[in-house]
């Protein structure tokens, strides 16, 4: 991948793109159909689930109970409160938090985003682009959302020989886990449990993995009445870790359903999905970094080579710092919540910027630098101070709290690290949007209406659509997508 | 960017459909899940799928683009 984003630049990167979307459309289906064939349709799944939602301490998903249509229906258990679903949000945390300022914030001014637009051949491209790309986006749960849910149903049916995968363990810490269960006293089930649980080892964050106490008990039971092999003693094993690992969910019913060549085509698909999106990050990153700060403010005024030459050199770098990255996102149990802390970070400030800057003549520079920083200070100083339960103080929050000596306090933990990403980003948002207006309003403005012609929106000539028939045109389009995706959101009310 | 897209999807996905037809065919016992052919099924949908850009694409190249 570095060696084709080196040679080929943007235009390889967005060719492979194109590529890449529709090797994952059409490597993932084929798995979420037979998916769904085997758990004996939609229908049968939302039955499984209605289960699970009451009682999903069966499976060791959450301690609480819910109502059925927790994990079936997209905004009923969302507006029944924070109770009401399992990451414990309410409606202003998703609507705000994720729909607006996360959402709009990723991609409305994520660079990889722009770039692409940027790259269009005409500005007719570059506005019909958003459009075009909403049609394939609306249909995409059912390739990211529908997987997890079949997995979910899946693992609450015992037949199908079918568990959400639980988090790497070593071949050795499972040969000492078998020990362990061989060893065991059946009467003294504690220290059965716990022995196995010591063996199984830490997790990457130090924690102790979970294990399923009464299962645990079971096995040892079994293996006591009728001596049972070496592997059925690690499959049970394995079957009773209660600690899944979700970013595996995928690759797991990849594993259970496809057959060799189709098996070579999801891989396939798979590893797509995860070049196409680094090799867009990598080319806005080398971009960002060469343009805007090198060139402008490090080394100006040096050659185009030159210039090049820092393109490529930032890739590599670029390319190693995230391969550091990867390192420190093991400690998540999926990639989606630490994907949303750092936009929460980084995205949320930023999109506050964009907004009063594209639609606020009045802002300054001052006010806008001022903001985004408080903005950023902001999310670290609420990152400091909130945690989601269960988690240590540390990398993943509160450790202000560590510092000061203090416990956590329970009006600053959050039911779920999601939730926090959430209301980070609401309040980072709203740290840096309150700043710039306040501080824009106190500084001089120093440029005036037509320097800004262009650049904020009520001051650039609107585009108008003479020679496209009415249904072409990018306002009409964009409008029926919009009530399409309405209409989606009802049927999946 | 003189290359059109449909090209290297359409000859992407058309050898993609092959082989699988090809193995589908071949190793059909390998190949069932769930009671069908899977591999068969999937390669002639990508067959089709390759087969169609290709189409656009030789079709883009009959017609050129507006300059």
């Amino acid at each position: 991948m570095l060696v084709y984003v080196l040679k080929g630049g943007l235009t390889s990167a967005i060719y492979t793109e194109v590529l890449q979307f529709f090797m994952i459309v059409l490597g993932f289906a084929p798995v979420v159909y037979l998916a769904l064939k085997d758990v004996g349709g939609w229908s049968a799944m939302t039955d499984k689930l209605h289960a699970v939602a009451q009682n999903p301490m069966a499976l060791d998903l959450n301690t609480k109970s819910f109502a059925p249509d927790a994990w079936t229906s997209a905004w009923k258990p969302l507006l029944g409160g924070y109770d009401a679903n399992p990451m414990g949000v309410n409606v202003f945390a998703v609507v705000f938090g994720l729909g607006f300022v996360l959402s709009f914030g990723y991609w409305c001014t994520n660079f990889l985003v722009v770039q692409r637009a940027m790259a269009a051949k005409n500005m007719t491209a570059a506005r019909n682009t958003p459009i075009v790309a909403a049609i394939p986006k609306m249909l995409f749960p059912a390739l990211v959302i529908l997987p997890g849910m079949l997995a979910v149903a899946l693992t609450a049916m015992p037949d199908k020989n079918y568990r959400i995968p639980p988090p790497i363990i070593a071949p050795e810490a499972y040969t000492q886990a078998v020990d362990a269960v061989k060893n065991a006293n059946p009467a003294d089930a504690a220290a059965g449990v716990k022995a196995v649980g010591d063996a199984l080892g830490k997790k990457v964050n130090g924690e102790k993995i979970k294990v399923n106490a009464e299962k645990i008990t079971a096995l040892i039971a079994a293996n006591a009445a009728t001596r049972m092999s070496d592997e059925q003693i690690k499959q049970g094993i394995y079957n009773d870790v209660a600690e899944y690992d979700y970013d595996s969910v995928i690759f797991s019913l990849v594993k259970k359903y496809c057959p060799a060549g189709l098996l070579g085509l999801a891989l396939t698909a798979l590893l797509a999905s995860f070049m196409s999106g680094m090799a867009g990050n990598v080319t806005a990153f080398n971009t960002v970094w060469t343009y805007n700060l090198y060139q402008a403010f490090f080394v100006p005024n040096k050659s185009d080579e030159h210039y090049f030459w820092m393109g490529k050199f930032i890739t590599v770098v670029g390319i190693g710092l995230s391969i550091a990255c990867a390192y420190f996102a093991r400690q998540y149990n999926n990639a989606m919540d630490i994907i949303q802390l750092v936009f929460g970070f980084v995205n949320a400030p930023v999109f506050a910027t964009f907004l009063l800057g594209m639609f606020w003549k009045r802002t300054t520079s001052i006010g806008a630098f001022c903001g985004l920083f408080c903005g950023i200070a902001g999310s670290t100083v609420f990152h400091a101070l909130t945690i989601a339960t269960g988690n240590v103080p540390g990398v993943k929050g509160a450790y202000l709290w560590s510092i000061l000596g203090h416990e956590v306090p329970k009006g600053l933990m959050f039911p779920s690290e999601m939730a926090q990403n959430f209301w980070l980003a609401t309040f980072a948002f709203c740290v840096c949007f309150g700043l710039t207006l306040v501080i824009s309003i106190a500084t001089q403005r120093t440029k005036s209406d037509e320097q800004l012609k262009g650049l904020v929106y009520s001051l650039t000539p609107k585009i108008v659509d003479h020679n496209v028939p009415v249904w072409q045109r990018p306002a009409v389009v964009g409008t029926a997508l919009l009530i399409a995706c309405v209409i989606l959101n009802f049927i999946f009310w | 960017m003189g290359l059109d897209i449909r090209w290297p999807i359409g000859v992407m996905f058309t050898l993609i459909g092959v082989l699988l037809i090809g193995f589908g065919a071949v190793n059909s016992a390998d190949s069932q899940r769930l009671g069908m052919n899977i591999n068969l099924i999937w390669g002639v949908v990508l067959l089709v799928f390759g087969a169609l850009m290709l189409l656009g694409a030789v079709r883009g190249k009959k017609t050129p683009p507006p300059a």
